[in-house]
C-alpha cells in the first residue's frame, strides 16, 4: 500500500519538514504520495515532485485550503485517506491542529511525534516530556501519524520526478474563516531547521538584552531562541519558545543563555549535537546535559564571546 | 451559554518521571498528581468568560480512576460550577475520550468546550481536535486570546511563525496554549465550598461508548542518557574547544 506525506508549504515554497517525513515514509515501505493542498500552490506541487523518492504529488488547489484550516482540510485528507495504509504529516502547529481532526473522521488513533519507525505498525514516541520514550503498536488498519522531524534525516530535495495530479476539492464547511497572521520577520534561519541556535531565558532580565545574543547568532549563522520563562516574561514572541510545548530542536550547536534547564525546557533542545550552557548559577540543570559549560555572569561572558568570535575571522 | 472544560489528572509537571524497572510504563505509585497545567488555563479561561458575564454555567469534566475527582474538586474549588466524572479504571486513549466527552455533550449542550491543547502526560494533542471532528464543530486549538461576540468566537492561535487569528462559528472547540492567562489560585473558603458542589458519576458502559484501545504499548524505556561535559575556564576556552574539539563553529 502507498504512504501520503501531507506537505507543509506557505502556498509558495514547500517547507523543509515535508523532507523530513518523506524520509519517515520512505521507512514504511511502499508508494510515496504528497499532497498539496493550498491556493495558488502549483509551484509547491513542482517542488515536491522533485523530491527524491516521490511518487506521486496531488494538487489540491483551492481557495478552502488557502489558510491551512482544520475543517476543509480535514475533510479533504479524509476523503484521500482510504487509498493509504498511512497518512503522514510533520509535527507542525499547522499539521497538529489538522492531523487528529482527520483521525477522528476516520475512527483510528492518531500517533503523534514518532521518533522511529519500528515495523509498519509499531512506533517510538516520546512521552512526559521525552523523559520516557514509548513503543506503540497500532490496530487500524489506517496509520495517522504526526513525525518528529529532528529524528528522521532530510529527504534530498532533487532528483525526484514525480507525477503531478490536479485533484478536486473537498469543499468548505463554512464554519470558520481566517482572519489575518503577525508573523515574526526575520533575515536569520528558521528554528526547527537551523543548524545553531543560541537562546536566551530568564536571566537575560529583559527583550532589550537579546540584540546580544542576535549579535552572536549574526556570526554564527544561528537561529535565535527563547526559554519558556522569557517567553512568558514577555522578553520575546512565542514562536521562539524552544520545549516541550513549543518547538522540538536538534541542531549541531545549541548555545542556551542564561537558562536553568527547566525538563520542560530539555525536551525540546537535549538532541542537539553539541549543547553549551552560559550561566552564573553553577548548580544549574542545564549544566548536566552541556557539552561545554561555562559558569559566569552572561552579561560579561556574551560580549567576550562576540569579541572571541571576530578574533578568529567570524 | 454553558461551558463544559475537560480537565485531566496527571503526573505533577514538577515530578522528574522514572520509568518502571520492567518496562511497562512510568512509576505512578507515591508520586503527586495534579490537573494538567493547560487544563487550568482552560478552567480559568471558563471562569473569566463567566465573570464577563458571557457564560453561566461551568462544567468540569474528568475521566478515569476515581481520584479523578480530587481534579474535578480542583476546577471546582477555581470557579466550575459542577462536575461530571466517567468513571473507569481502564486505559483510555484520546479517541476513547473524545468519544465519551461527544456524549457528555451531546447531554449538556454546551455553547462553547475548552480544553488543554496536549496532556503532559502522554503529549498526544488530539482529544480538542477529535472531539470537534466528532461533533462537527469548529475547533481553535493553541489559543493565546478568545473573543465572544454573538455567535462567532474570534480567537489568537499561537503557530509556528508566530500568532494566527481566526474566527470560529459558535458552537466550537478551544484548546489552551500557554499565554492564554494565568490561572488562579483557589482560596480556602472556596475550597471548601468546593465539597458541596455536586459531581454527577458516569461509566462508559452506560454512555454505551466503546474505549478499546487501537495502540498497545509494547514498552516504555529510558531516553538515552547524555554524559555531561567539561565546565570551560573562560570564553577563550569555549571558542577553543568548539572550533578545534566539537568543529561546530
Amino acid at each position: 500500500m502507498s504512504v501520503l506525506v501531507i506537505s507543509e508549504h506557505d502556498n509558495a515554497e514547500l517547507k523543509e519538514a515535508t523532507l523530513n517525513v518523506v524520509t519517515t515514509a520512505k521507512a514504511l515501505g511502499g508508494d510515496i504520495h504528497v499532497l498539496v493542498a493550498g491556493a495558488g500552490c502549483a509551484g509547491v506541487g513542482e517542488a515536491a515532485a522533485k523530491v527524491d523518492g516521490v511518487a506521486k504529488v496531488l494538487v489540491a488547489d483551492d481557495a478552502a485550503y488557502e489558510y491551512a484550516l482544520a475543517e476543509p482540510m480535514a475533510d479533504l485528507i479524509k476523503g484521500l485517506a482510504g487509498d493509504y495504509s498511512a497518512v503522514l504529516a510533520p509535527a507542525t502547529t499547522s499539521a497538529k491542529n489538522i492531523m487528529p481532526r482527520v483521525a477522528a473522521l476516520l475512527d483510528v488513533a492518531q500517533i503523534s511525534e514518532i521518533t522511529e519507525v519500528v515495523s509498519e505498525d509499531t512506533f517510538v514516541r516520546p512521552i512526559y516530556a521525552g523523559n520516557a520514550m514509548a513503543t506503540v503498536q497500532s490496530s487500524d488498519a489506517i496509520k495517522i501519524m504526526t513525525v518528529r522531524g529532528t529524528a528522521f534525516e532530510k529527504a534530498a530535495p532533487e532528483g525526484g520526478s514525480a507525477v503531478v495530479e490536479s485533484i478536486a476539492a473537498a469543499g468548505d464547511p463554512g464554519i470558520s474563516s481566517f482572519v489575518g497572521r503577525e508573523l515574526s520577520k526575520s533575515e536569520r534561519p528558521e528554528l526547527t531547521s537551523a543548524s545553531v541556535i543560541i537562546s536566551g531565558g530568564r536571566g537575560m532580565q529583559s527583550g532589550d538584552n537579546f540584540p546580544m545574543l542576535e549579535r552572536i547568532a549574526d556570526k554564527l549563522g544561528a537561529a535565535v531562541g527563547a526559554s519558556r520563562a522569557a517567553v512568558d516574561a514577555g522578553f520575546v514572541p512565542n514562536d521562539y519558545q524552544v520545549g516541550q510545548t513549543g518547538k522540538i530542536v536538534a541542531p549541531d550547536l545549541y548555545v542556551a543563555v542564561g537558562i536553568s534547564g527547566a525538563i520542560q525546557h530539555l525536551a525540546g533542545m537535549k538532541d542537539s549535537k553539541v549543547i553549551v550552557a552560559i550561566n552564573k548559577d553553577e548548580e544549574a540543570p542545564i549544566f548536566q546535559v552541556a557539552d561545554f559549560g561555562l559558569v559566569a555572569d552572561l552579561f560579561k561572558a556574551v560580549p567576550e564571546l562576540e569579541e572571541e568570535l571576530a578574533k578568529i575571522g567570524l | 451559554m454553558k461551558v463544559l472544560v475537560a480537565v485531566k489528572r496527571v503526573i505533577d509537571y514538577n515530578v522528574k518521571v522514572r520509568v518502571k524497572a520492567d518496562n511497562t510504563g512510568v512509576e505512578t505509585a507515591n508520586v503527586k498528581m495534579s490537573m494538567n497545567p493547560f487544563d487550568e488555563i482552560a478552567i480559568e479561561e471558563a471562569i473569566r468568560l463567566k465573570e464577563a458575564g458571557t457564560a453561566e454555567e461551568i462544567v468540569a469534566v474528568s475521566m478515569g480512576p476515581q481520584q479523578c475527582q480530587e481534579t474535578i474538586r480542583t476546577a471546582l474549588a477555581m470557579g466550575a460550577d459542577r462536575g461530571v466524572l466517567v468513571k473507569t479504571d481502564d486505559e483510555l486513549q484520546p479517541l476513547a475520550v473524545a468519544k465519551l466527552m461527544k456524549a457528555v455533550v451531546d447531554e449538556e449542550q454546551p455553547g462553547l468546550i475548552i480544553l488543554g491543547k496536549q496532556a503532559i502526560d502522554d503529549d498526544s494533542n488530539q482529544t480538542g481536535q477529535m472531539l470537534a471532528a466528532l461533533l462537527g464543530w469548529p475547533q481553535a486549538t493553541f489559543a493565546s486570546k478568545v473573543e465572544i461576540a454573538g455567535d462567532k468566537a474570534k480567537v489568537t492561535r499561537e503557530v509556528d511563525g508566530g500568532l494566527e487569528t481566526i474566527e470560529i462559528n459558535m458552537p466550537c472547540i478551544v484548546t489552551t496554549d500557554l499565554r492564554l492567562n494565568e490561572p488562579r489560585y483557589a482560596s480556602l473558603p472556596n475550597i471548601m465550598k468546593a465539597k458541596k458542589k455536586p459531581i454527577d458519576e458516569k461509566s462508559p458502559e452506560d454512555m454505551g461508548v466503546d474505549t478499546a484501545p487501537r495502540l498497545t504499548t509494547i514498552k516504555v524505556e529510558e531516553p538515552p542518557k547524555r554524559e555531561a561535559g567539561v565546565i570551560v575556564e573562560d570564553v577563550a576556552q569555549l571558542v577553543d574547544k568548539l572550533r578545534n574539539e566539537a568543529g561546530v563553529i
